[in-house]
């Protein structure tokens, strides 16, 4: 029998990247907030020291930040037709875990969907025509306008200090940014950041074959930086130990490093760590929250009452306290009808490693970080004809060199031996002269893949695990044959001696690491038959129930989606402060 | 529920009634969620909690008796880091950077066992996609694959042990048991045990050599790692020159230590 607590006004779920900026706006609202966070506290002096944060056996290989598959896993197949098995281990994406979220160990890019994305199959019904879509893929429109997303982008950028430059500034096109991005009203907060050998190199090539090369929006940070919110962060010193590592140099953009010295000294913010919600209690109607049960370590059930309750936990986890709580009709694959768990999408991650002549080229790898590098617009989206093509989307491509520690940072050339001392000379010769370029690409959502809930496998807890059905649309696989092809033409025109090119290719596999941009489930939109959430992240079912988190989106972009994530928290908090606090109930009727 | 443990509202009976809660529970009821084994924890107010010994700091392997491996196993494993990393005029041998130590005491710690890992049942065979869906832990695959290798050998080169074999005969029965073209009796494949031991091997190879591989920094010297130094800012815009500055590790350098 669970506790019944004191009332709150807010409760949010998880206290990462949204779910920090949620709760310091409400706070600043007068509400009276609190955070329960299914893992540790976690901050930069004590968790990530700077004696012991460069290890990459404890943070990369062993995967000390991530949420551990005892506590919470999810099972996986290729289609209806298969059994789910359980992913014992994380491979193919690694959720996060504590206070920061996946915000602590994530690389950094950070970027803004192009106007495009967020009308995208108006768009390419208007560009195209309706026969373009295939039958099976249900991309849709967001619900809303880059132009309303702009001044959240722009909260989010501030606030994280993104190192960049300008593509666009009110229509102005500006040399050396992107060309391809939506105008922006302002410049970013910071420079770009410098670039290594590598970059230059790559950009240099694509530069000379036609292509804009710009600077990747970096929330590393180029300069010391203090943020809007009073926060002081530091240069990035390049340590090359970031992407799945916390930042010991307060410089990489973080719930830590941004909000959570502002937040955590509020009197009307309370947090309590290692608390995991069980679910989002209902009342008799079923269409108000009254508050959540959640767990903790010595494993009491507590009800903690709430008027308003904020799903901020990682996006498989918010999906999944959906339907364990009853919020929303669960998506039925055989009909095709219900909204919750539809249009799970991933990202397309194709890559290509050029291996140069080792007396020529000394790219030092380990000098980097998630997000130091430089890259091309010209493959992504829509910024390309489809016409003649026979599918939809692209990717960013990048040269970003993140770091060489060399467990799994060492490629060989195609061919190489594995072991002995012939794979020692390989490796030992293509250590520093290797370089690799990345093609993160648009992932469609397609009828077929979706999530619910397991039957038969269950957590910790008993409460059965996420269950993901998913494979790579044809569409998603031709586009990355044809991006990675062109990626493969320039590290070639760069003057690598050979060549190892990795488009992704069906079907979809749990084991090697492919990217953490797992999306959808519960999308936002205009139109309740097809979406989970209005374009205020508002439940159209439990008006006071939010959601903030990539589980909105309707599909997936050729971006990482951190910025958009970010700037949806200060959407959501934006439309409780000025509307839904005036008037509580739904901001937009069905 | 005592009316001591009721909550009042008004005050912060949520800490007080959970704090006491949480300090009368010794063991803990589920798995363990934090390396150090927290307790859930309510803040507020408080600024940024310096939590110190909130986190532990990595300790330093040392060397000594094995204490997972029997010495035989020992012996084995030391065999076959021998060859999958040969001594040669880039480095030192497997076995002589430590990679034996190195998995004897990773196999003595969580990951041996496989407590952070989701290893509830039902155990059922899966596709290649799928992922490792045996329900047997490194500390068992190790204890079954070492045995049925060893069998192997006596039963099929002329009841000759794995150590006894000559280095090619060595690197030849490797080379099968990677393309899993050897069978082994028991539950373990030679092809899953060699991926295992080649992906440990590698691990503790490149690894900081405070987990007690790598030892003196041998592989970072090799392919020129500087280590943990976590600032390059002037270099960064020294394009295609070497870094010559020597590695670091986290436990500082070889000829920092005291001798003796």
């Amino acid at each position: 029998m669970a506790r019944k607590l004191p009332r709150k006004d807010v409760v949010v779920i998880g206290l990462g990247w949204t779910g920090s900026i949620i709760a310091n706006e409400l706070c600043d609202e007068g509400l009276d907030v609190v955070a329960l966070e299914r893992g540790p506290w976690r901050d930069t002096a004590t968790d990530f020291n700077i004696g012991y944060a460069p290890d990459e056996l404890r943070y990369n290989a062993r995967q000390e930040l991530m949420l551990r598959p005892a506590q919470t896993a999810v099972t996986a197949r290729n289609n209806a037709d298969q059994t789910a098995l359980p992913m014992r281990q994380y491979g193919s994406f690694h959720p996060g875990n504590g206070v920061g979220g996946a915000g602590v160990h994530w690389a950094g890019i950070t970027w803004r969907f192009s106007p495009a994305d967020f009308r995208l199959k108006s768009h390419y019904t208007e560009r195209y025509g309706a026969q373009s879509i295939p039958e099976d893929m249900t991309i849709q429109d967001w619900g809303l306008t880059y132009e309303e997303m702009e001044p959240y982008y722009d909260r989010f950028e501030y606030l994280a200090g993104v190192s960049g430059k300008a593509g666009n500034l009110d229509g102005r096109m500006q040399e050396g940014g992107n060309p391809f991005e939506g105008a922006r009203k302002r410049e970013y907060p910071n420079p770009p950041m410098m670039q290594t050998f590598g970059p230059t190199l790559f950009a240099e090539t694509a530069a000379k074959m036609g292509y804009k090369p710009f600077p990747i929006p970096s929330s590393l940070l180029s300069r010391t930086y203090t943020n809007p919110l009073g926060v002081t962060m530091g240069q990035c010193t390049f340590c090359g130990f970031c992407t799945n590592y916390g930042c010991a140099n307060y410089s990489k953009a973080s719930a830590q490093t941004t909000v959570l010295p502002v937040l955590m000294r509020k009197p009307n913010f309370e947090l309590r760590t290692l608390c995991e919600v069980l679910k989002v209690n209902l009342d008799s109607t079923g269409k108000k929250a009254t508050g959540v049960t959640y767990v903790d370590t010595s494993g009491d059930e507590f009800e903690q009452p709430a008027d308003l309750v904020i799903l901020c936990a990682f996006m498989l986890d918010n999906v999944r306290l959906m339907l364990l709580s009853g919020i929303g009709k669960p998506y039925d694959v055989r009909s095709g009808t219900g909204v919750v768990g539809r249009n799970f999408c991933y990202q397309m991650a194709n890559q290509v490693v050029g291996f140069f002549d080792p007396a020529k080229y000394n790219f030092n790898n380990f000098i980097g970080g998630g997000a130091t590098g430089m890259a091309i617009d010209e493959l992504n989206n829509d910024n390309f004809d489809h016409g003649p093509l026979g599918f939809l989307g692209g990717g960013s491509t990048r040269c970003a060199p993140i770091g060489a520690e060399p467990i799994s940072k060492r490629p060989t050339p195609p061919g190489s031996p594995t072991w002995g001392s012939g794979w020692k000379k390989a490796m030992r010769d293509s250590y520093l002269s290797n370089l690799s370029v990345g093609c993160e690409a648009s992932s469609y959502a397609n009828r077929g893949n979706f999530l619910d809930l397991d039957p038969t496998y269950t957590d910790r807890l008993g409460r059965p695990l996420m269950r993901i059905t998913f494979d790579f649309p044809e569409n998603d696989v031709k586009m990355s044959a044809y991006v990675t092809k062109k990626v493969a033409e320039i590290v070639r025109a760069m003057g690598a001696q050979a060549i190892d090119e990795n488009p992704r290719t069906g079907p979809w596999s749990v084991v090697p690491y492919q990217s953490t941009h797992v999306v959808g489930g519960t999308a936002m939109g205009a139109d309740p038959s097809t979406s989970v959430v209005n374009p205020y992240l508002q439940s159209w079912d439990v008006p006071n129930v939010f959601t903030v988190g990539a589980n909105v989106f309707p599909q997936n972009s050729g971006y990482n989606p951190t910025g958009t994530v970010g700037a949806l928290a200060y959407r959501a908090a934006d439309a409780i402060r000025s509307r839904y606090l005036k008037s509580p109930g739904p901001l937009v009727q069905a | 529920m005592t009316p001591s443990d009721a909550p009042k509202t008004g005050q912060p009976s949520v800490f007080h009634t959970s704090r006491r809660r949480f300090l009368a529970t010794t063991a803990m009821g589920l798995v363990a969620l934090s390396a150090s084994g927290a307790s859930a924890k309510i803040l507020f107010g408080t600024g940024l909690p310096w939590d110190s010994g909130s986190i532990e700091p990595p300790r330093q392997v040392l060397p000594g008796p094995w204490t997972f491996f029997t010495p035989r196993e020992g012996e084995m494993v030391e065999a076959i880091a021998e060859r999958l990393i040969p001594a040669d005029d880039l480095s030192v041998s497997g076995k002589d950077a430590g990679c034996a130590v190195f998995i004897d005491r990773q196999l003595s710690g969580h990951y041996g066992t496989s407590d952070r890992l989701y290893m509830k049942g039902p155990f059922q065979p899966g596709l290649p996609t799928q992922g490792d869906q045996s329900d047997l832990t490194p500390v068992v695959k190790y204890r079954q694959g070492l045995k049925a290798l060893d069998d192997h050998c006596r039963r099929t080169m002329g009841g000759k042990s794995f150590t006894d074999l000559s280095p090619e005969q060595k690197d030849q029965l490797l080379a099968a048991m990677e393309k899993d073209e050897v069978t082994f009796d028991g539950p373990v494949g030679a092809g899953s045990f060699f991926s295992l031991i080649l992906q440990n091997t590698m691990e503790g190879f490149f690894a900081d050599p405070i987990y007690g591989g790598n030892r003196d920094m041998v592989s970072w010297k090799m392919i020129g790692f500087p280590g943990t130094r976590y600032d390059y800012r002037d270099h960064v815009l020294k394009h295609n020159q070497k870094y010559t500055a020597p590695p670091v590790s986290i436990g500082g350098r070889g000829d920092w230590a005291r001798k003796g």
